[in-house]
């Protein structure tokens, strides 16, 4: 028996569970990437400075700081696994590609996450955004399949970038188009939550569908696609 | 389309027949990417061409509420067209390379060459499309759902063909790109909806009321159709021979991979004299 | 739980085998055959492809022209297989450089299915137990990398070893635990593949060298200049 008795997810596990740990030991994110992810919103006061236009477009800034972050912590997550071979070490070992692409995603969406939550308090603080308990509750819905679909998208591509060149800029080029309806879709159903620009709360909810069939697609292409996309 | 480069009529007329002779063999029929058929394709597309050139300009009316800008639409709505049938055809093709009994590098290079001639053509549906937009609607860009998608579908097939350009061999390379092609077909359909829910939500800049007002007479309707039909046939004779160009550089690929090998053989013959004789067992090495 | 004997066949076999590096043939046709229990040293100068040899056994790479099996599965269709059979010690150590010396045996142990006694028997065997344990790796020495990575390669119990420089950055007391590690391994029926300059130091433990120069290795070819492929 060598190699193939873990599982998929069991595998996915193993990989979480290793990627957490590394960000827990090392808090690159945490003392990285969340400064940054703040920085940019300052940036974004400083660059649209009326109120009035902040408190509108709040939510949409939390997404594009969302999605500008996703892209350091993409990094950050191939750059654990480039750094010493362990993307080759992994390929040797036989762990089954699909149980990498979710392990990875697992641990990319729980930082995310986090780093969303911290967006979304800081709009309430320098934006001026409000949020009720019916809005509460659809902005927490809106996150899980939102941060879903981004970590999907960005292990995905993420993997594909790792070990070419110019990955700094390919990923990129790959990432944000695809992750255009996150953005929309993220973007409309905070605008209901927050009710910025008199948006009502159930407007929000058709996006949340349309996010949960985002995760749903780029979950299911993402675990078949990994494996012929890390393959040499 | 590939007429020998060295028939000038002066030269014919006083080469003597053996010294032609080397001239043939030196270009073995066949080495170029043109065959009788592409040859025909050729004429039939530029004839074609002519007419779109003639019909758009000449010969059909201007339009009653557009005027003159009307004739843009000739050439916009023929490489819309054929942009997006290029992307079928890159999807379709990389399908068929993925799949087991279907495996052939041959369906890579349609897929990229295809998306190649997708790309060149969007930029003109693009160029074209924001142009007519100006004069039509006093703008070069709107926010609409099949706009918006087609600008996306570009920029998602540049970095398709950026994927193509990361090296490695041509398995690998196909293997990555058919995939990549792949996932772009979960990927368009979802921008389009996205938007289309974005833009019904926000009523404010909606095109529709102002696209429809095109009464299209049967002169106007039959030069759309003639260009469509021309753009198709440019598309299927560039696909056609960008398909043959790219087989014939993967062949020089490994024409060049067998010169590099006899080149890593002799030196290893040289090393190997130097060294003793390989599988030698035991004896002083560096 | 010991590598299975799979097949009574070698456990190398490659005919004519070219492996491509972006455009370079860095093997330019090796043919050589591996009996199991065997520890085979790969011998030549820098550049000659005894890394892209290792890693083309590894399954790593794909054959570009020739042919080849490795532990019974064709080098060409049943790469997936042979990586989950094979351990590869390449330049890089292949670690976490975050995690503790345990936690990355933990791991990659793990990928395998290995229970806790098992990691500590391999923490142990590179004398790696005690107080190194539950040092980040990334502030270990050079050579106590090196004997993490092989504590990893014991704890995935691979049936074909694959080791590129294995002695570099070790102090005495490593190179002998590496050799008494390997040793250890071909008794419990896996084989070896060894790259290394040391002649002095791996041509003792060697069972065979094999010259790799040019990208080539096997008996003299008939056609050096024909480049016929």
């Amino acid at each position: 028996m060598a190699g193939g008795a873990t599982s998929v997810w069991a595998t996915a596990r193993l990989v979480a569970a290793k990627d957490l740990r590394v960000e827990r030991r090392s808090r690159v994110v945490v003392n990285q990437v969340l400064p940054f992810a703040a920085l940019v919103m300052v940036l974004f006061a400083f660059a649209l400075d009326a109120d009035a236009v902040l408190e509108r477009t709040a939510p949409g800034l939390v997404w594009l700081g969302t999605i500008f972050s996703l892209l350091i912590v993409v990094q950050r997550s191939f750059a654990i696994e480039t750094a010493d071979g362990a993307l080759d070490a992994l390929r040797v070992a036989g762990v089954s590609p699909p149980g990498i692409f979710l392990g990875k995603s697992f641990a990319l969406a729980v930082q995310l996450f986090v780093l969303e939550v911290l967006l979304v308090l800081l709009a309430i603080v320098l934006y001026e955004s409000e949020l009720d308990a019916a809005g509460a509750v659809l902005l927490v819905t809106t996150l899980v399949p939102a941060t879903t679909g981004l970590a999907f998208v960005g292990t995905l591509y993420g993997g594909l970038a790792a070990g070419t060149r110019g990955r700094e800029t390919l990923l990129p080029l790959l990432l944000f188009p695809v992750v255009a309806p996150v953005l929309i879709g993220a973007t409309r159903a905070t605008e209901a939550a927050l009710g910025a620009g008199g948006a009502a709360t159930d407007e929000g909810w058709p996006w949340v569908g349309m996010l949960v069939i985002f995760a749903a697609l780029f979950g299911v292409g993402g675990t078949l696609a990994f494996g012929p996309l890390v393959e040499e | 389309m590939n007429r020998n480069e060295g028939s000038a009529p002066v030269a014919t007329t006083h080469t003597p027949s053996t010294a032609s002779a080397p001239a043939m063999t030196s270009r073995p029929r066949g080495a170029g990417t043109g065959t009788t058929f592409t040859r025909w394709l050729g004429i039939v597309t530029l004839a074609s061409m002519a007419a779109v050139a003639l019909f758009g300009l000449v010969l059909s009316p201007e339009d009653v509420v557009q005027g003159e800008s009307v004739r843009i639409l000739y050439v916009h709505v023929g490489t819309v067209w054929v942009a997006y049938l290029a992307f079928v055809v890159t999807a379709v093709s990389s399908a068929a390379y993925l799949w087991r009994r279907t495996h052939s590098l041959t369906w890579d290079r349609i897929a990229g060459a295809s998306a190649e001639i997708g790309v060149l053509f969007m930029a003109v549906t693009l160029l074209t499309g924001s142009l007519w937009g100006r004069l039509s609607w006093g703008t070069f860009w709107v926010w609409d759902a099949r706009v918006t998608t087609t600008a996306f579908l570009f920029i998602t097939y540049v970095g398709y063909l950026a994927v193509r350009g990361l090296g490695g061999s041509h398995e690998q390379r196909a293997r990555r790109s058919a995939v990549v092609a792949l996932l772009a077909v979960i990927e368009i359909p979802l921008v389009h909806f996205s938007v289309k829910l974005w833009r019904s939500v926000h009523q404010d800049a909606s095109v529709a009321g102002r696209t429809t007002d095109v009464t299209l007479d049967g002169l106007m309707l039959f030069t759309l159709l003639l260009a469509t039909v021309a753009f198709t046939l440019l598309y299927v004779w560039y696909v056609l021979h960008r398909q043959r160009v790219m087989t014939m550089e993967d062949a020089l690929d490994d024409k060049g991979l067998d010169l590099a090998l006899a080149e890593r053989r002799r030196e290893a013959a040289t090393n190997g004299v130097s060294n003793g004789a390989p599988s030698a067992t035991g004896e002083v090495t560096n | 739980m010991e590598p299975a004997v799979a097949s009574s066949g070698p456990v190398v076999e490659l005919d004519d085998a070219v492996a491509v590096l972006g455009r370079f043939p860095a093997l330019a046709g090796v043919t050589m055959s591996v009996e199991r229990g065997e520890i085979v040293l790969l011998r030549g100068p820098n550049g000659a492809g005894k890394t892209t040899l290792l890693r083309l056994c590894a399954g790593l790479l794909p054959l570009a022209r020739g042919s080849g099996s490795v532990v019974g599965c064709d080098l060409s269709t049943q790469r997936d297989t042979i990586r989950s059979r094979v351990g590869l010690l390449g330049h890089s150590n292949g670690l976490y450089h975050d995690l503790t010396v345990r936690e990355n045996v933990q791991f990659w142990g793990a990928t395998v299915g290995a229970t806790a006694d098992e990691i500590q028997a391999s923490l142990e065997r590179m004398g790696l137990a005690a107080r190194l344990s539950d040092v980040a790796v990334g502030r270990l020495s050079a050579g106590q990398k090196r004997r993490t990575a092989l504590a990893c390669l014991v704890a995935r119990r691979a049936q074909l070893w694959l080791l590129d420089e294995p002695h570099a950055g070790l102090d005495a007391a490593g190179r002998d635990e590496l050799d008494r590690t390997l040793h250890a391994a071909v008794a419990a029926g896996a084989t070896v593949m060894v790259a290394s300059h040391e002649l002095e130091r791996a041509g003792g433990l060697a069972t065979r060298i094999v010259d790799v120069v040019g990208g080539q290795a096997g008996p003299p070819r008939s056609d050096h200049d024909g480049g016929s492929l």
